[in-house]
């Protein structure tokens, strides 16, 4: 039962996860309000049918009809076209549209209510150059972005090196931190107890194995995320191997914390997930750690998996060399040290 | 039975060390992540590359300054200067202003402005570009209103259910669904798992009470400290969050209880499919807290993801809880609007106690 848990399912998570992070839009369903009825909101209409983002749902003759729909997720943002719309811009004055999007979740939110903006400044311009005949097409200014280190925007790049992290900090944290709580739980930490075998020994026999399991998951990974996701390695996989194995070190430490300071097997999985749970939704993979108060991130001084997510990052995409990341091995070294020998102190022979 | 029961309520209660946790881990995740995760970027160090320093160029970098969005880190004089910035992460995005800007706009010529983003991140890097292009095509409006009598089209935008865009509203439905889904299947396949790993399974299994009461029994006392919890957050996000609380209370935590029995007999299921607590909890923790995070609609949207992964949520509770939380209560939705995602957490209550029967029963004939 355990030999799949640990070694298939982190490669299953890892195969499957990778894919769901996305914040592109596409198909997003719109809906009109049509008042004005007339060639101009048609073709502003048409405009919006044709672009790859949305997709026209349904056009209402009231507002009020809406609610429904978009209450149930069926439209997820509602263009509003005034009465007098046509009329008001063959003279030559402003006119405006109202948009409603459902903001349950901010960012897709924000996100498509820009392209719908970006959309009716393009149909903007281009009536301005039919009433006025400034070619408003070839003026103004074109905004060309580039994106470097990932230059198709690929969140698979970003996330594999993040998830694979989170992996293996958790194979070995929670495997680790049950183990030494079982014996206690069970007793049999009284039998070891009189045995010669010395405390420095008993750990290491504990840990040795998990550090194994959790460097072959971390190896298998690589592998994968290099054939499956063609993710470029950019830096050396030999320091990626090095580093991990301290990382590793200073994971294990946690979860031999943890047991120390337990009685059931119970109480260590749940103080090992309250930390764990903070330790990954702080880490910067799901949400910008610079979006985050001042505080929380101060509390990342004390986030392993922060500091490891930012090394397999600058390493596997933008190729640092060690020089370049002297600053993060020193610190998940000296935070490894510090946590395994102060667990070491703190678990004592004859607890 | 009923005395089975007290004991079980006693047997939890007096473990002073599992009731701080219990209580105390769900409120200070809660407080955490509420203030602490936010999706919205404000002062992102950008740098300027300002080729022209003529009129519009200064009035576009003043622009983009007095923006929420940007801190100008710098002015660079050349593309050179970019690489070293990004990569030790002082700067998040460049934006170079092409030479004769002010001559080529008064002149009706076409201007490119690169703007150009560390998209090892590519989220934030998708964000800020947006950010910039929203400033610019801004600027743009300003500069063709100058000419005065040209017909403009002004969106007016309003953002419903969550006027602000409080990443807040997101993130407390999310987190919400993932300390009851996690705890209480957590704790109920524990303590299971811990009557057989130290054999005391066997001594109940003896006894005079019937299986289906050994688990009620087991259970019991989860269902009603789950609940409790779920009150506890409730209050926390109404009182300190803000949440708008648009929908019917009662039938929020109606869904809840629902929600908090589904996951306590998934709990059940895996605790009779696991040997010790270790396997019991690498089931329900390893396996299920990714995929409860990431496969609900939580953090990324399901309708952006591939098509297959679409498919596989459809089997994650927390998907249709976190529907069901967030329509309740900011989108003000009823049953009505509900009942197909009440259905399926139903339905898929039913399934785990099922299956846990027909497990347990094939153990009881093996023995």
């Amino acid at each position: 039962m355990m030999i799949p848990i640990i070694f298939v399912m982190p490669i299953v998570q890892l195969l499957i996860l990778s894919y769901t992070a996305t914040f592109e839009i596409k198909n997003v369903s719109i809906a009109f309000v049509d008042n004005d009825h007339s060639n101009l909101s048609r073709e502003l209409i048409s405009k919006f049918n044709g672009s790859k983002f949305f997709t026209v749902k349904e056009i209402s003759p009231a507002l009020k009809l809406l609610d429904e729909p978009m209450r149930n997720r069926r439209v997820e943002i509602i263009l509003k076209i005034p009465s007098g719309f046509e009329n008001k811009i063959t003279k030559g004055q402003n006119a405006d549209v109202q948009i409603i999007t459902d903001a349950v979740n901010g960012s897709a939110a924000n996100l498509m209510t820009y392209y719908a903006s970006m959309i009716l400044l393009d149909f903007n311009k281009s009536i301005i150059t039919q009433t006025t005949g400034m070619n408003m097409t070839k003026a103004g200014i074109t905004v060309e972005p580039r994106f470097w280190f990932n230059p198709e925007l690929d969140y698979k790049t970003y996330m594999v090196p993040g998830i694979l992290v989170l992996l293996i900090t958790l194979i070995g944290a929670f495997l680790s931190g049950m183990n030494v709580v079982r014996e206690k739980e069970i007793g049999t930490i009284e039998q070891l107890n009189v045995t010669p075998i010395k405390k420095h020994q008993f750990i290491i026999g504990k840990l040795f194995p998990f550090w194994i399991i959790a460097m072959v998951d971390l190896s298998f990974g690589l592998l994968l995320a290099k054939i499956i996701f063609s993710i470029p390695i950019v830096g050396s996989v030999w320091l990626i191997l090095g580093v991990a194995a301290v990382y590793l070190l200073l994971v294990l430490g946690i979860g031999l914390f943890i047991s120390t300071i337990t009685e059931t097997q119970q109480q260590a999985m749940f103080i090992a997930w309250f930390f764990f749970v903070i330790f990954i939704m702080l880490s910067g993979l799901f949400t910008p750690v610079e979006a985050m108060p001042r505080w929380a991130q101060m509390l990342n001084i004390l986030n392993p998996i922060a500091y490891f997510i930012d090394f397999m990052r600058l390493v596997m995409l933008k190729g640092a060399t060690v020089t370049d990341v002297l600053p993060q091995i020193f610190k998940i070294s000296v935070y490894a040290v510090a946590m395994l020998g102060f667990s070491i102190l703190r678990y004592k022979k004859r607890a | 039975m009923k005395g089975f029961i007290i004991k079980e309520f006693l047997q939890i209660f007096r473990d002073y060390r599992s009731m701080v946790i219990l209580f105390g881990i769900p409120v200070a995740q809660i407080m955490l992540f509420g203030f602490a995760l936010n999706m919205d970027l404000n002062n992102a160090h950008i740098a300027i590359a300002d080729k022209s320093h003529d009129v519009y160029s200064t009035e576009l970098i003043n622009k983009i300054e007095a923006s929420d969005y940007f801190i100008i880190d710098r002015f660079i004089n050349s593309e050179k200067e970019i690489a070293p910035a990004f990569r030790n992460g002082s700067v998040k995005e460049v934006i170079v202003i092409p030479p004769d800007f002010s001559k080529n706009l008064l002149a009706g010529e076409s201007t490119v402005i690169q703007v150009i983003a560390d998209a090892s991140d590519p989220n934030t890097a998708n964000i800020l570009n947006n950010y910039t292009t929203a400033v610019i095509s801004d600027f743009q409006k300003e500069l063709i209103k100058k000419h005065g009598n040209i017909p403009l089209i002004e969106p007016k935008i309003r953002f419903r259910y969550n006027e602000t865009l409080k990443s807040v509203y997101m993130f407390v439905p999310g987190v919400f669904t993932v300390i009851l889904m996690l705890v209480s299947a957590m704790m109920t396949s524990i303590s299971i798992a811990r009557e057989k790993e130290l054999g005391t399974m066997e001594i109940l299994l003896v006894s005079p009470i019937k299986p289906v009461q050994i688990i009620i029994g087991k259970v019991l006392p989860y269902v009603i400290l789950s609940f409790i919890n779920a009150s506890v957050i409730l209050l926390l996000s109404y009182f300190i969050f803000g949440m708008p609380f648009n929908g019917s209370v009662p039938l929020l935590l109606g869904e809840a209880l629902l929600f908090i029995i589904m996951s306590l007999s998934l709990g059940i299921f895996i605790s009779t499919v696991s040997d010790s607590q270790q396997t019991a909890m690498m089931l329900s923790m390893f396996a299920m807290l990714l995929p409860t995070i990431l496969l609900s609609g939580f953090v990324f949207p399901i309708k952006n993801m591939p098509w297959i992964l679409q498919q596989i949520s459809h089997v994650m509770p927390s998907k249709w809880f976190i529907i069901i939380v967030k329509g309740i209560i900011l989108k003000g939705a009823g049953i009505a609007d509900l009942w197909k995602e009440t259905v399926i957490i139903l339905g898929m209550t039913l399934v785990f106690i099922g299956l846990s029967v027909k497990k347990f029963n094939i153990r009881l004939s093996e023995n």
